[in-house]
């Protein structure tokens, strides 16, 4: 059987990639690709620990599916706003989307 | 033990997708790169014996959310590669912060006593699948956050369109 150990510390590792990529990109889909990649080591996590931890109540389960729906609805509105972005600024760099930056 | 091999080449598989997303200068790449990832995530979940969030996240991830990104960069770009560097000028720190992360919680998990516990085979005579549906609907369980996760969602779909309208 695969100790439980095996699946956190994969989903640490996919956090922490995903997390330098939010950090370090400048492109904002690519920012956007990072959070998708944090929130599927979080999905990790969750299931994970239902199958060990509780197999028995299925709260892991609906608390990914939760996740699910969340990221559907982020990953839309952010691509909307990105579309938005380029038409009027013809750039979607986030280090030149600074118009808010004082 | 065969188990164990799987997890491991679906696990390094999954992590090399991951990096190659977030190093790739191709968006499209990158975007190719994050499918493969998303696909070992799934492998996992199938691994975790929770079938249908495999299936869920080969359908909304890769089915929908992958393409909606990859249509996006086909509609932000005019020109085959990106201009400018890739990564902003405080990339090594972006490092040095995801290095410190992974360390701290490789070693929070580690001094945790529960880490080493071996999963129970599942109770055959429950279905996980049919307990999640249940679960779902029930005023008991978790019917008031599956309705907000639909309200959610068409608030975020109206959202879309208003944002991504094009005004004359």
């Amino acid at each position: 059987m695969i100790p439980l150990t095996w699946y956190l510390i994969f989903a640490a590792a996919l956090f922490s990639i995903g997390l330098y990529g939010v950090l370090a990109r400048r492109n904002a889909i690519a920012i956007l690709m990072g959070i998708e990649l944090m929130l599927n080591a979080i999905n990790v996590n969750l299931v994970a620990f239902w199958r060990y931890r509780t197999p028995e109540a299925i709260a892991g389960q609906v608390f990914a599916v939760i996740v699910f729906a969340t990221a559907a609805a982020e990953v839309a509105v952010a691509l909307a706003l990105f579309i938005s972005i380029y038409r009027r600024r013809d750039t979607i760099a986030a280090d030149q989307i600074d118009l808010m930056k004082w | 033990m065969i188990l164990q091999i799987i997890f491991l080449i679906v696990a390094l598989i999954t992590l090399a997708s991951a990096v190659m997303v977030v190093v790739s200068s191709n968006l499209v790449h990158s975007a190719l790169w994050l499918v493969a990832a998303l696909f070992g995530v799934a492998l996992i979940f199938g691994l975790l014996q929770a079938g249908f969030l495999a299936v869920v996240q080969v359908v909304v991830y890769i089915g929908a959310i992958a393409i909606l990104i990859i249509f996006a960069i086909m509609l932000t770009r005019r020109i085959a590669t990106d201009s400018g560097p890739r990564f902003n000028e405080n990339w090594s720190w972006a490092a040095v912060i995801a290095i410190a992360i992974f360390v701290v919680l490789g070693w929070a998990l580690l001094s945790w006593p529960g880490f080493n516990i071996q999963a129970q085979p599942l109770d055959p005579r429950t279905d996980p699948l049919t307990t999640l549906g249940m679960a779902l609907v029930s005023p008991k369980g978790f019917v008031l956050p599956f309705e907000l996760a639909s309200v959610l969602l068409f608030a975020a779909l109206i959202g879309a369109i208003f944002i991504a309208w094009e005004r004359k």
